[in-house]
Formats: structure tokens, sequence, C-alpha cells
């Protein structure tokens, strides 16, 4: 019963770490077929962002949850007028480029903080449930992955701001047609997509060491995770990180941390060769 | 004005070849023997990609997984075999076939670019992982170990053909690579003057109408997929033989990422562009390991966004372009005289 | 001879809710030129792509027959293996490739490396291409890229030649000079066209089937048909709308 309960919990903080990793470069890749392979070191960034934030004082909290995403977003912001922008609609091109971006950006934390491991202490306790020791923080992600797709997708429904951007999802030439400038409006998602990545990055910065080269670990899976789900954003990646957590934990369980990894990503195989639109090009189409 | 392309590729020169491979010939005279194999090995790898990219349009993110895999197999091979012929053809055989699997997979389930990119990514990966993870010693095939995030060292390198007790090292090594390099730039160009090359040519042009002429484009693009596969295996063979030890981080993301900017940067469309890049990439890289100043993904990364931004067809096309605008130029130039002269000896009249 | 070389047995499509195409009976006779004609919406272009194994047909939903072979579900890649030449709405030619290379490709696989250039040269010779031999396409006009693709076709003598729209875009002295090219060719091939110029159809002459709401409303010698009372309405009621 105790060991069900453990193994539920993981399942749920995997398809929580997979959301909450993805939903940065969902939103970008949904709203503007953009694939940004620089999304794992803007991950990382948010992570040491708030760990260096943290070490000058400032409340762990706020660093995470404020500071990241906006040290991010502007860096995101800075990205799309430099490179992005000229690359539109070259798909290949971008992915390309903003892989440029990432062993650029690599190569500058390590400059700037050196090659050895950074970390800070989760902020909330251990837990028991019957013998087996819990960490507490893991739950805090699992909220605040699921907050954060409730407040996307109260956005996407509720807000005009969704509605241009779900209009603008299905028909490039909505937005201007609404007097909407679609310049601007790629500039600031692209920015927000940063935002939540470095937001990722924050939450999860304490709970392992940090590198330089950790994101290369987040791109892959986040990378998977959106393609599969399809261009739905919200769910699309609600499908995948279900799916891909649920498969990556239960393998993992039944051997090993890495063969989990590896069933995942040969499920990810099978899983596009079936539906090369992704699940939501399948099912659940037109949805946000 | 006329514009021929032959489908993009031109008589061969045999005397800038012949030039060449006195270059290779003497250049150990005049450099690091060490160095200059390495370079010719990447410049091989480049090529593997460059044939298939260029020319037939694929772009495998994960290119490095037959690279490694040459490798480690010839390794593996080498280590339960002992002469090492055998091993070499397995170096070019199994990656082939992994490719023709994984091909035929993508393309007769006409999957497009985009995720035809994440798949091969994803190939790359879980190969990576995996290797990486096989520490210790349940994970062996026959005589060797897979050795996990150490890989595999101490591995009988190539021998020459029956006789095991003559390695091949050293100087040796660096004129076998040589000669596969110029073997496999021939038989690249051979392939592209082919019917076989130029459908291909015509794939990448517009896929649906090659298809609507009765050409079985996956057919062709699995075979050539295959064929890039076994030259970058050959490449990963000979680069373990040159560093004599196989390491999970040939199958690594970074690894591909390289070889994808040694391609770009030296441009898409020729054979030469990826060669050339490749050592001058590679030569850079290899300076700025010894120092710590600029770190080497911060260079490497700047580069791949300038060339994307700024010269998206590479180096090599980018400046036969100009070379051609150059002599259009000077063609008009020369019209333009010759009238003149003529205008002017004969006076203005009809 | 008059056999029947194509046939649809009951074909039906349908996307979403609509019948694109509609239950329908189309023969075609060996030698014989048809064109499809019809108001916008009509499913031609549907109709036209179940031939052309664009469009795959569903189990149920009827059948196709080439030359007897039952092409149900085929791709086109099967279909052109039959001897069938097939030219798009959109001109589908490869830009980056020369005139001369565009047809070298085409009558290649069909003609060894001996006959190949002879081929090529008869057909620039027939579509009057030679010209341009050595223009790449990118750089031609969208009326010129239309004859290319026609070349196209014709570089592999298919016994049946299916073209979708292939007076789009082209001037007046063209579409003379094409409907000429198709007469002759007629000699030897079975043609179908589906076409919206009512001026070319007209030079065409041959039989027309006119297609309405996805469902065969006329057959017969363009000139009865046209003239037919339900035509004109179909006609003049859709531009009238």
């Amino acid at each position: 019963m105790d060991y069900g309960a453990v193994v539920v919990l993981e399942i749920l903080y995997m398809i929580a770490f997979l959301a909450l990793t993805s939903a940065g470069l969902a939103v970008v890749f949904g709203m503007m077929r953009v694939i940004n392979l620089a999304h794992g070191e803007f991950v990382m960034v948010g992570g040491y962002t708030t760990i260096a934030c943290y070490q000058a004082g400032l409340d762990i909290w706020f660093s995470m949850l404020i500071v990241a995403p906006f040290v991010v977003g502007l860096l995101g912001l800075i990205i799309e007028r430099l490179v992005i922008r000229f690359l539109y609609g070259r798909m290949i091109d971008t992915m390309l480029a903003t892989w440029g971006l990432s062993l650029l950006i690599v190569g500058l934390v390590t400059l700037i903080f050196g090659n050895s491991a950074v970390s800070v202490q989760a902020p909330i306790g251990s837990y028991e449930i019957g013998q087996y020791q819990m960490g507490g923080y893991n739950l805090f992600i699992i909220a605040i992955a699921t907050l954060l797709l409730l407040v996307m997708w109260l956005v996407m429904r509720f807000t005009r701001l969704g509605l241009v951007a779900r209009g603008a999802m299905q028909n490039r030439d909505v937005a201007s047609s609404l007097g909407y400038n679609p310049e601007r409006i790629y500039m600031w998602t692209f920015t927000v997509g940063a935002a939540l990545s470095g937001l990722a990055g924050g939450a999860l910065a304490p709970l392992t060491g940090l590198l330089p080269s950790v994101g290369g670990s987040y791109i892959a899976k986040s990378f998977i995770t959106v393609i599969t789900g399809g261009a739905a954003i919200i769910t699309g990646t609600v499908s995948s990180s279900l799916i891909f957590g649920t498969v990556n934990q239960i393998v993992s369980f039944a051997s090993m941390p890495v063969v989990g990894e590896i069933a995942m990503l040969a499920l990810a195989i099978v899983l596009l060769r079936l539906m090369p639109q992704g699940i939501t090009g399948r099912f659940f189409k037109n949805s946000a | 004005m006329t514009n021929s392309s032959n489908f993009g590729t031109g008589r061969i020169s045999w005397l800038w070849f012949a030039l060449a491979c006195l270059a290779l010939l003497i250049a150990p005279a005049l450099f690091d023997v060490n160095t200059m194999t390495v370079l010719l090995i990447w410049s091989l790898f480049a090529l593997s990609l460059g044939l298939m990219w260029g020319y037939a349009g694929i772009l495998s993110f994960g290119h490095a997984a037959y690279f490694g895999l040459g490798a480690y197999t010839f390794a593996v091979a080498s280590m339960n075999i002992g002469e090492s012929t055998l091993p070499l053809l397995l170096a070019l055989l199994i990656p082939a076939l992994l490719a023709a699997v994984i091909g035929a997979m993508m393309f007769y389930g006409r999957i497009s670019d985009v995720y035809m990119g994440v798949i091969t990514l994803v190939v790359t990966l879980i190969i990576f992982k995996f290797i990486n993870s096989t520490a210790g010693d349940a994970y062996r095939i026959g005589e060797a170990r897979l050795g996990g995030f150490n890989g595999i060292p101490a591995f009988p390198i190539l021998n020459v053909p029956g006789q095991t007790d003559i390695p091949i090292f050293g100087l040796g090594l660096y004129y076998v690579v040589a000669a596969s390099l110029l073997i496999c730039y021939l038989l690249c160009r051979w392939i592209l003057a082919s019917w076989f090359g130029r459908v291909l040519v015509g794939i990448r042009e517009n896929e649906s109408r090659i298809e609507l002429l009765g050409y079985s484009a996956p057919l062709y693009k699995t075979a050539i997929f295959t064929v890039s596969a076994a030259m970058a295996g050959l490449a990963g063979c000979l680069f373990a033989n040159w560093a004599e030890i196989v390491t999970p981080g040939l199958f690594s993301l970074g690894q591909s990422a390289e070889v994808i900017i040694y391609t770009i940067v030296g441009g898409l469309g020729t054979l030469i562009g990826p060669m050339l890049g490749a050592v001058g990439l590679g030569f850079l890289k290899l300076l700025l390991g010894e120092q710590t100043l600029i770190d080497n993904s911060l260079l490497l990364g700047a580069i791949l966004v300038l060339v994307v931004l700024l010269l998206p067809s590479g180096i090599v096309p980018t400046f036969m372009r100009w070379r051609q605008k150059r002599s259009q130029a000077t063609a008009a130039r020369h019209r333009a005289n010759s009238t003149r002269r003529r205008r002017r000896q004969h006076g203005d009249g009809a | 001879m008059s056999e029947t070389v194509v046939e649809t047995r009951d074909l039906s499509v349908r996307f979403g809710g609509v019948h694109a195409v509609n239950n329908v009976n189309f023969s075609l006779k060996d030698r014989e030129l048809r064109c499809l004609i019809g108001p916008n919406g009509a499913g031609k272009s549907t109709f036209f792509k179940c031939l052309t194994g664009q469009v795959q047909v569903g189990h149920n939903n009827g059948r196709v027959l080439i030359k007897g072979h039952d092409v149900t579900g085929w791709r086109p890649y099967d279909i052109v293996r039959l001897g069938v030449g097939i030219k798009t709405q959109t001109p589908s030619v490869m830009n980056g490739l020369t005139v001369e290379e565009n047809l070298w490709l085409s009558a290649r696989r069909v003609n060894s490396r001996e006959t190949v250039r002879e081929v090529v040269q008869a057909v620039m010779a027939q579509v009057s291409l030679e010209g341009i031999a050595r223009r790449q396409l990118g750089e031609l006009a969208h009326g010129q890229r239309q004859l290319v693709e026609i070349g196209i076709v014709l570089a592999q003598r298919p016994w049946l030649i299916l073209l979708d729209e292939p007076a789009a875009g082209i001037t007046h002295a063209e579409a003379d000079r094409l409907v000429e090219i198709i007469h002759e060719v007629n000699q030897k091939a079975t043609i179908v066209v589906v076409d919206h110029d009512m001026q070319f159809v007209r030079s065409l002459g041959g039989h027309v089937t006119v297609l309405h709401q996805g469902a065969v409303l006329r057959e017969g010698p363009v000139d009865t048909v046209l003239a037919d009372q339900k035509v004109r309405e179909v006609y003049i009621g859709s531009r009238a709308k």
C-alpha cells in the first residue's frame, strides 16, 4: 500500500517534471512553429540565476518564481530580436541557429560560473510514507506544474490575449487582420516561452547540482514531449507528459532509471512514426 | 543568359584532384602527422553528411550515431577476432544496417523534415545513454567489455591485411586515412554523376514530382542514408584507430552538432565545402582545446549562429558565387570594351 | 479499338460531411480525349486525384480501374508505373534544375542511357522548348513552367495522360500550341483534361463530362453539352451566387 503511494507520487512527479520543463518550448512551438534548441539552456540559466540570487542573499522563493523568469525572459527577448526573427518560416535554420545559441550560452555560463557544480538546499524538507522517505519538494514541483498549466489554460480560454493567441495558432493572418502586429506577438510569445523555461529552471534548481551542461538533459525530453504532443499547447503537453512520465517511471521501477529513459525515447520514436502530427494532430484537434 | 546546372556537380577536375593527392602525400613533411590524421578523419565524417544533406536534402540530427557505432564495432570486433580486416568491414556494415532499418522506417513512413530531425536525434540519444550505462562486467560482447562511460581502451588496432604482427599507426595510419578519404570522395562524385545520384537531386528539389515520374523516393532516400552511414562508420573506425580508445562521447549530441557545423560552415551543395569546413574548424577546435580563455562551445556556437544568419549557404558556395559574379562582370566588361573598340575602329555606323 | 481503359464504379469521397465525389460512374475508351468540367467545388480536382492516387479512396467507397487493374488505394508512384502521365494543378517541377535536366530525369526512367538523349531532344522539339533548354525552371514564367511540365509528362511516352488545368496562366498562342500538341499525342494516347477555360475546352473538341456537386450531370460532345439548359443553369447559377 505504501509502496503503491510512492510509485504513484513518483509518476506524478515525473509527469509534472516533463510538463513544467516543456511548457516554455510548447508555447513557442505551438504558437510560432519554432523549435528552440536552446530551451535546455534557458532552463539552466533559470537555475543559475536562482542560485546566484539566493547566494547573494535574496529569498529563494522570490529568486525562483520572480527573478529567474524575468531574467530568462529578458534573455529570450534579446535572442528573439537579434536572431530568431530573421529566421521565421525557416524551421531547419531556426533549429540550427538555436543549437548554436545553446552552445554559446553553455560557453558563456562556463566562463562566468566555472565548470564545477553549484547547488542549493531544497527549501522544503522530507516527509515519510510508512518506511519510505519522500522529498517534500517534489510535491511542490507537482503543485507548481499543475498551477502553471491551469493558469495557461485559463488565459487561453478566457482572456482576450488567449483568444488572439489561439486564433493566430490556427491562422497566421488572423492576428494582423484583427489589428495586432504579428511581429509583436511573436516577440512576446518567445519572451513568455523563455520566461516559462526560466521558471522551470528556477523551480528545479534545488533538486540537482547545477552544471553548465545540464541543458542537454532537459532539451531531449522536452523536445520529444512537445513534438509528440503536437501543435496544441496545453492538451499536447499534458497528454504527452502523462504518457511519457508514466512509462518512464514504471519502466524505471521495473529495472533501472537509464532503462526507463531509453524506454521513453524509444516510445517517442514509435509514437512519432504512428502519429506524425503528434497526439493533438490526431486527437483533441483544435484544442488550446 | 544561360545557366547550366548539371545537377549541381561539374566534371571532376583531375588536375585539382592530382594536386590534392600530391599535397596530402607531402603534408607529413610540413605538419604534425597526428593532427593531420584526425583532421582528415573529421573531413571524411563531414563528407558523409554533406553527401546526404547537400544532395539528397536529408539532414540527420544524430549522425554521430553511425560514427560512434563504427568506432565501437571495430573495437569490439577487433578484440574478439584479432585480425583487423573483418572488423573493418563490420565497422562499415553495422552502421549501414542500422541506417537501413531506421531510414526505411522514417522514409516509408513519409515523415517530414522536422520529425526526422527528432527521430535521428533520439536514436543517437538512446545509443549514447545505453552505452554510457554499460559499466561493469555484465556488459560484454565476447572478449570486449563495453566499459560504460570509460569506454573501451586497448583494443588491437589495424594491421596490414593478413599480417597481425604489422600494425598500422602513425604515418602509416595517416596514409590509410588519406587514401580512404580520396577513395570516398571519388565514390561520392561517381554516385552524384550516376542516374541514382541525379534522382536524389530530383528528390531534394521536388519529391512529389519525382514520385509522379515513377521513382520510389523512400527507396532512394534509404539507400543514400545507408551509404552515408557506412562512410560515417568508416570514419569512426579510423578514429578508433587514431585515438586507440572509444568512448560514449562519440555518440553524443555534441559530436553530431560538430559535424553539422563543419558541413554547414563549409557549405551545403558541394563536397569540398564540408571537407574544408571540417579541416578548418577542426583545427580551430584543437587550437582552442589547448587554452582556457575562450571556451570551445562558445566559439563553435557563435560560428554556427553567424553562419546560419549571414551565410546560410556556407563558405564554399558563397565563394563560388562571388567568383562567378566576378567572372560574369569581367566578361561583360570585355564585351563592352570590344564593342567600343570595334565602333572606334569602324566609326559609328551600322 | 474501343476497349475501356479507365473506369470508376460508384466512386465516392467524403470530407467530413461533404460528398466531394458522389457515386460517380465514369468510363473512358482507348484513345479518347475527355474533358472534365464543372463549376468551382464540383469535385473535379478530387475526382482527378482519385484517378492519380493522390486521394486514397476508402474500402467501401467504390473502385477505380485502369486497363483492367484495380488501382483503388494505389499510390501515385504505382499508378504512374502502369504507364500513366500526370500533370498536377500547380506546376510541379524541379526548380533548381534546368529544363533539359527535368526532362532527362523523366525520360531516363523508361529509357536506357543510350536512347535518353534522343527522347529528350524529341520532346523538346514537340513542345517547343529548345530555346529554354538550359534555363533553370525557377527563373521561368508560369506559362513556360506549365509547358515544361507537359514536356516532363510526355517524356515517358505514357499511354494515359491526366492533365489538371494545363491551360492555366498561359498565353493564347501557347494555348493554341498546347491544343495542337494534345491532338498529336491523342493519336496514340488516351487523355483526360480537367480545366475551367471554356475556350480551351471547345478547341480541344472531344467529349465532355460535366460534374456538379460531386456527381455527373451530363456527358457528351462538347457543343451539345455546353448548349444544354441544365448545364448553363449550373454555371450561371453558381456565378450569380
